[in-house]
């Protein structure tokens, strides 16, 4: 099948390409003074060497041998501690199962409260803000006979550690909240879920293969925190008794500093590691829906 | 050329029917008792100011919205509490709806992967509909590499591909600039006509409502003022609302009495539901007011003058200060300037009055 004769839309085909690959304009804005960019200089060691320094001490410590010597040691000497492996192993698993269940639980939750009722958006949001606002020491002397129960009446399952992914999804909702906001927001969501549905797309289908791929980006980001997060408590994990990574850390602190300053050293390179590669092949806001052509002639 | 009714198999359109549809939101009654009967293959144009109803009819046939009480029935069959990815109805949307995460291609063929169609059949299909709006060259580009009218295009060649029963129309040119809208809405019809699928058309711009539809129905409050033809919408309306939002209108002072008015002299039928004595206002069109040159005898005085291309209007202003607006051509505007003086009259063309 052809275009109809007499139509004039095919020759709007060509020249839109050409318009992408325009330059964009500077402007005057773009030129800085000398005193701005020493100001911005300064600007960036005081806050490198704020990020850097503490870092720097760690490997400085960590890497310290016998007699002034520098040495290793103490990176080799953590697969030697079973109980810090166990933590580490576990507080992962936390993880995984903490961002499994935040966006199992939230995603859903934020489609349909954008797509069906938007007046509950404020509400859903203060609900999510919640944990913010709510101390540590609070959510644990509520919560623990809930977990007392569970170590009672579930066996095996109501006393394994990763039952802390319960609480962790709890406390990661302010900041995963955040992020796919922002990502819902940059979409016109309730009309991409009319289409769908219109073209025979159910809700699952509606959220999976149209508004996931759509928000991405903030998924990515809201499951980073969550595992930052999740890698990084140590008060509930303490108080509720269960060894993660930051408890054994701790513990390990006490017998062995300089392995405990390594695992921490570690867990910080693993972090940044995982969000290297994130925000390097997560994909960026390009398909935004943003009209970045202009009308082609008739 | 293939014939676009062999990819989209809807040759023949179904008839649609709106009955008694009521939808209330909190306070607001968004659809009083609305109730359209939409013949196969009609373009049915629902016009009417913000807030009248008609996205809520058109959202509520598409399956969007729920209505409280009512049936909408297709081609006989009660579709009133079908959800809508079962209803198979193409929608284009105002906003811009292509999925950014997909080409053009996959957009068209995104309806035809839900329904099972083999990955061959669906580009075959989605590449025959891109053609029928005349953008098989952009397939592979992704929403934000075209411009807006290239997006409705792709949108309405999505929503056709999937061979709807109905396809609905939600101010889909709205956000286009004057030119495209144009062009499109031309498209659009012609498209309309060739595939032969009835189509509910929403907009609250009169002009594209009048060039577009078979018939055109005026709502207000959610009520139903008038559907008809074009022409007769236009010539003959049934209320006051549709006589003053369709068009434009001069308000001239007259004298009803059984069933024709004297306005400016003239002795003119007046439309049923008009008021039919007493003091009136006459709802009179500006292309059935005509000026004469006066020499010192003018009765009124030109004010200004307006140039529409092949057409002028002429603002006029009556001894009592009533302005008055006529429309002529532009070769009969031509010894027209402000500050002229004519003498003005109407032609005897059946008008609305409403109570003065």
């Amino acid at each position: 099948m052809t275009a109809p004769q007499g139509t004039s839309l095919g020759a709007a085909a060509p020249g839109g390409g050409a318009l992408l690959s325009q330059p964009r304009p500077r402007g005057r804005g773009r030129r800085r003074r000398p005193g701005q960019l020493v100001a911005r200089a300064i600007v960036l060691v005081v806050v490198l060497g704020y990020l850097v320094l503490p870092l720097f001490a760690m490997v400085e410590f960590s890497t310290r041998g016998d007699y002034g010597t520098r040495s290793l040691g103490s990176y080799e000497a953590i697969l030697s501690y079973p109980n810090l492996i166990d933590g580490i192993v576990t507080s992962l698993e936390i993880a995984v199962l903490t961002v499994l269940g935040m966006l199992i639980l939230l995603v859903p939750t934020m489609v349909w409260t954008v797509v069906r009722v938007p007046r509950m958006r404020r509400v859903v949001e203060f609900l999510c803000l919640l944990p913010l606002a709510i101390p540590a020491i609070v959510i644990v002397v509520g919560i623990g006979p809930i977990y007392q129960w569970m170590g009672q009446h579930l066996g095996a399952v109501g006393a394994s550690p990763l039952t802390l992914a319960l609480i962790d999804i709890i406390l990661v909702l302010p900041y995963a909240y955040r992020a796919i906001d922002a990502s819902l927001r940059s979409i016109d969501t309730a009309t991409l879920a009319d289409a769908a549905r219109s073209l025979g797309a159910g809700w699952p289908r509606t959220i999976l293969q149209v508004i996931v791929p759509n928000i991405r980006g903030g998924i990515l980001s809201a499951s980073v925190l969550a595992i930052a997060l999740v890698l990084g408590e140590y008060t509930i994990s303490s108080l509720l008794a269960f060894n993660t990574l930051q408890v054994v850390i701790y513990l390990l602190g006490k017998r062995d500093p300089f392995v405990s300053v390594a695992v921490s050293f570690a867990a910080l390179v693993f972090a940044f590691v995982l969000l290297f590669v994130i925000s390097r092949f997560a994909p960026g806001a390009v398909h935004r829906g943003q009209q970045t052509i202009e009308e082609p002639a008739a | 050329m293939t014939s676009p009714s062999s990819s989209t198999g809807t040759a023949h359109g179904v008839a649609v029917s709106f009955q008694e549809m009521h939808r209330w939101y909190g306070p607001v009654h968004a659809l009083d008792g609305l109730s359209i009967d939409i013949a196969p293959g009609e373009m049915i144009a629902l016009l009417g100011p913000s807030g009248c109803g008609k996205t809520t009819a058109l959202r509520a046939l598409g399956g969007l919205d729920e209505v409280d009480a009512g049936r909408i029935l297709v081609d006989g069959r009660d579709m009133t509490h079908v959800p809508a990815n079962k209803r198979n109805m193409g929608i284009v949307f105002q906003a811009y709806s292509l999925f950014p995460n997909m080409t053009a291609r996959d957009n068209v063929a995104y309806g035809l992967r839900l329904r099972g169609i083999g990955s061959a059949a669906r580009r075959k299909t989605a590449d025959e509909m891109l053609d029928l709006v005349g953008l098989g060259q952009q397939a592979s580009r992704y929403p934000h590499q075209m411009s807006g009218g290239q997006q409705q295009r792709v949108a309405l060649a999505r929503a056709l591909a999937i061979q709807p029963s109905v396809l609905l129309l939600d101010e889909p040119l709205s956000a286009l600039d004057a030119k495209v809208r144009r062009q499109l809405r031309e498209e659009i019809r012609r498209l309309q006509i060739m595939v032969g699928i009835t189509t509910l058309f929403v907009t609250h711009d009169q002009e594209e409502a009048l060039a577009m539809g078979d018939r055109v129905g005026v709502m207000s409050a959610g009520r139903l003022e008038q559907i008809a033809a074009p022409a007769e919408l236009y010539d003959r309306p049934r209320t006051r609302f549709v006589a003053e939002f369709v068009g434009l209108t001069n308000r001239i002072d007259g004298t009803a009495d059984g069933g024709v008015v004297r306005i400016l002299g003239t002795v003119v039928p007046l439309l049923e539901g008009s008021a039919q004595s007493g003091q009136v206002k006459a709802l009179v069109r500006p292309e059935n007011v005509r000026l004469a040159r006066a020499q010192d005898d003018g009765t009124a005085r030109v004010a200004a003058v307006s140039f529409l291309g092949s057409l002028c209007r002429a603002q006029v202003t009556l001894p009592d200060d009533t302005l008055v607006v006529a429309q002529m051509s532009a070769a009969e505007a031509s010894d027209l300037a402000p500050g002229t003086t004519v003498t003005v009259g109407v032609v005897p063309a059946p008008v609305f009055a409403v109570a003065d």
